[in-house]
């Protein structure tokens, strides 16, 4: 009887443990209350975003914590750029929160902008009602399909008890292999509908995991020709800065190591600090002379996360034509896209920098000296012809002049510097003139050049690096396509600067119309520009000017002091043009150092 | 086949140039996820590649998947990138290039509608014999038929057909496997 018993008891209990491990109690909540709770288990205390009618649910259940910090933006594309300036300042994923329609049709600027430059964000958009889909309801839009091609993934939630796990696995795909954005569709039905919370340890992530660890033969071989070479060059790109700090660290010892020269697109500047003397300046349209000459004449290069862009090839069929060329890269379809490499390795940068210093170090590779001088010399030749050098002017400022002494003022900081740009001369002028000395200090939008980046970004840095310094330094024309978050910024109390480099043209869209089109200047210059000064005070921030050269230095001191966003109004001259430039379709060596009408072809298209 | 392209100078430097084009079947296994249909083509079209013939089923239940077998036209290093970027999508979890791997077979089906009488009927039902292609319909003054096989079989049957009254043809476009034991 008693072992009956006691057998019997077993088997209840079996059945009691059983039931339990068929049915882990999830913990049940409404969708709207399982964003929060992913988030906060995906490691975010900060969003930005705006609210609206499809998703009052979240923003209601966002009231009622205090874990996560909602920064209210003024526009949605705002909030979409401030995520991105928050992602690559402290190398977390950016996460937006915008509603139907409006909300998430104006977001779409930013996500492009996010994945033409692989920065890791996740955005929900409130959605209609499950049942009112397709049905043109009030702020209805197809987010899932106008977002479908300016993602690397999106998602259409309709079933809340997938909520949770969709949400996990966004966060593994934002931010696995080449980051980029995510876009999370969310019906109001299911904001308020409740189902099982599944916890992020126990989230079944897509089979999504793309190589990222290197082909060690293709890294031997790939180390061989670097040891071999006689004139090499490293061209490095983003993917360097994405690998995070460790890559860019790695990258200057195997640099040192070999001793060989570096350059680095737009998107890479910090990898490599400009203050070595192994650094070439940036490559491409508007880089330095000795950049592009020594990509031009090369004989093995070394490509590290960076893409072979139209602006930093020019004409391809010209494009370092005697080199053999290694690229490594995480995402297999940038290998031979558009330039066929010899040895490509698809990787993560980091890993594979890493595992090139072994091979490197295993096998006592030594750089052959005696050549390596002579490239050296070679690249001194070209350095010597000082491609950066302006007209310096007495009665007016050149925007050159006013970087160089902000750069002269910000070498005697203690805090950490950020840089964000808006998009056009002034970028560029900022590549060239400011130093970066290390990765994810330098926000700009890269390859889809979005006019309006600067300002949102300099806010998401801001709040990412509390202590740090941003500054923006933008164009009076870029500067007003967001200018809307100056509000933002006060609100806040982020003493973000703004640096305007004003022409009063958009002075790119000038340059190539003096150069390319006659000097026909169809609409590039704006009547009418606001002053900025009282613009700043009339947000409730500072408003600083700088009308003459000598005036800069004071204007630049102030402008470091201020505890509040400055605007700083820099009146430039306007007829000055970026160079040196690769006129458009000619080769790396074809590179023109001074403003030559004659050197462009006017019949491209 | 050549396609020979006019000369165009750009600032975003030049075109494929005259490379030949090639016709390449791939296979793409995905998950049968509501968009995995759309983000295929949408790459397609986003990035101008030229699809010959998509067919698309579930081929697997239990774990949610689907197969595509597309037919897509381009210079080889387009075909590389189409296949990179297929492979780049979250739910594609493998692409093969058939053309690339070696011996597959290709199989489509087409419905062919006839519409005739007399000498043509009769002439119709014998090339249907000739091509194993079945009469699933028929009325006094028409049939349709069923013709599998590779899609120059069908091509040769349709030719066939055109004189003899054809009025409508509705075909599958190719599904695709490679010959052999492997699995891919």
């Amino acid at each position: 009887m008693t072992t009956l018993k006691v057998k019997e008891k077993a088997k209840i209990i079996n059945l009691k443990v059983k039931e339990d491990v068929k049915k882990p109690k999830f913990k049940r909540m409404t969708g709207a209350e399982m964003v929060i709770e992913s988030l906060i288990e995906q490691g975010v205390d900060t969003i930005f975003g705006y609210p609206g009618g499809a998703v009052l649910p979240i923003y209601d259940a966002l009231f009622q914590q205090d874990k996560i910090k909602h920064v209210l933006c003024r526009h949605e594309q705002g909030a979409a750029h401030a995520a991105e300036g928050y992602a690559r300042s402290t190398g977390k994923t950016g996460v937006i929160l915008v509603t139907s329609g409006p909300g998430a049709t104006n977001a779409v600027t930013g996500l492009t902008d996010a994945l033409l430059d692989s920065i890791p964000l996740v955005c929900i958009t409130g959605q209609v009602p499950t049942f009112l889909i397709g049905n043109d309801a009030f702020q209805e839009a197809d987010t899932t399909g106008i977002t479908r091609p300016c993602t690397k993934h999106n998602y259409l939630v309709k079933d809340v008890n997938n909520l949770s796990n969709i949400l996990h696995e966004a966060f593994h795909v934002s931010n696995t292999g080449r980051p980029g954005p995510v876009v999370i569709d969310l019906p109001k039905d299911v904001q308020f509908a409740e189902g099982d919370y599944i916890p992020k340890a126990k989230a079944v992530t897509h089979m999504y995991h793309p190589q990222t660890e290197p082909d060690m033969s293709a890294i031997e071989a790939a180390v061989e020709l670097i040891a071999n070479a006689k004139k090499p060059i490293f061209y490095t790109g983003g993917g360097v800065i994405n690998a995070g700090p460790k890559a860019s660290k790695d990258l200057t010892t195997f640099a040192k190591m070999t001793g060989y020269p570096v350059t680095s697109t737009l998107m890479g500047l910090g990898a490599f600090s400009a203050h070595e003397d192994q650094w070439l300046g940036m490559l491409g349209m508007h880089g330095t002379y000795e950049a592009n000459m020594a990509m031009h004449d090369c004989d093995v290069m070394i490509n590290i996360g960076a893409r072979f862009d139209d602006r930093v090839t020019g004409d391809i069929k010209k494009f370092s034509p005697k080199s053999k060329k290694i690229h490594i890269d995480i995402d297999p379809s940038s290998i031979n896209k558009i330039i066929n490499v010899d040895v490509p390795i698809i990787a993560d940068a980091g890993k594979a920098i890493e595992a090139m210093m072994v091979v490197w170090k295993d096998k006592k590779y030594k750089a052959d000296q005696e050549e390596l001088n002579k490239w050296w010399a070679q690249i001194d030749e070209w350095r010597a012809v000082n491609c950066l050098k302006y007209k310096h002017s007495k009665s007016i400022i050149k925007p050159q002049y006013a970087l160089e002494r902000l750069r002269h003022h910000l070498s005697k900081q203690k805090k950490e510097v950020f840089i964000t740009t808006e998009v056009g001369q002034h970028q560029m002028w900022a590549a060239q003139f400011l130093p970066f000395d290390r990765p994810n200090h330098w926000m700009t939008s890269g390859g889809l050049g979005t006019m309006g980046y600067g300002l949102p970004a300099a806010i998401g840095t801001q709040l990412g690096n509390p202590n740090g310094l941003v500054i923006d330094v933008a164009g009076e024309a870029s500067i007003l396509m967001n200018i809307q978050e100056m509000s933002t910024a006060v609100q806040y109390n982020l003493p973000v600067k703004i640096f305007i480099l004003n022409n009063q043209w958009m002075g790119m869209v000038r340059q190539w119309q003096e150069l390319l089109h006659g000097e026909r200047y169809s609409h590039s210059y704006t009547d009418s520009l606001p002053d900025f000064v009282k613009l700043a005070e009339a947000y409730g921030g500072i408003g600083l000017r700088a009308d003459k050269p000598e005036e800069l230095d004071d204007v630049i001191e102030q402008m470091l002091q201020t505890d509040k966003v400055t605007i700083v109004d820099v009146r430039t001259c306007q007829s000055e043009n970026c160079f040196p430039m690769i006129p458009s379709g000619k080769a790396h060596n074809e590179m023109i150092l001074s403003a030559d009408a004659d050197k462009f072809d006017k019949k491209l298209v | 086949m050549v396609i020979k392209k006019k000369k165009i100078l750009s600032v975003y430097g030049v075109g494929p140039g005259e490379r030949p084009i090639e016709r390449h079947t791939l296979s793409v296994l995905v998950d049968n996820e509501p968009g995995v249909l759309a983000r295929v083509i949408g790459l397609f079209a986003g990035r101008g590649y030229n699809i010959e013939s998509l067919t698309v089923a579930e081929v697997s239940k239990k774990l949610n998947q689907s197969r595509m077998t597309i037919v897509a036209l381009g210079t080889s290093e387009v075909i590389a990138q189409i296949i990179n970027q297929l492979a780049r999508l979250v739910p594609v979890h493998k692409v093969t290039d058939l053309t690339e791997e070696g011996p597959h077979v290709e199989r489509e089906l087409a419905l062919i509608k006839v519409a005739g009488t007399g000498e043509h009927r009769i002439e119709a039902l014998r090339i249907a014999e000739i091509f194993r292609a079945q009469v699933v319909d028929s009325t006094t003054e028409s049939f349709v038929f069923q013709v599998t096989g590779s899609p120059e079989k069908v091509d040769a049957f349709l030719e066939l057909m055109v004189p003899l009254g054809m009025l409508n043809i509705s075909r599958t476009g190719p599904a695709a496997i490679s010959r052999g034991k492997e699995k891919f």
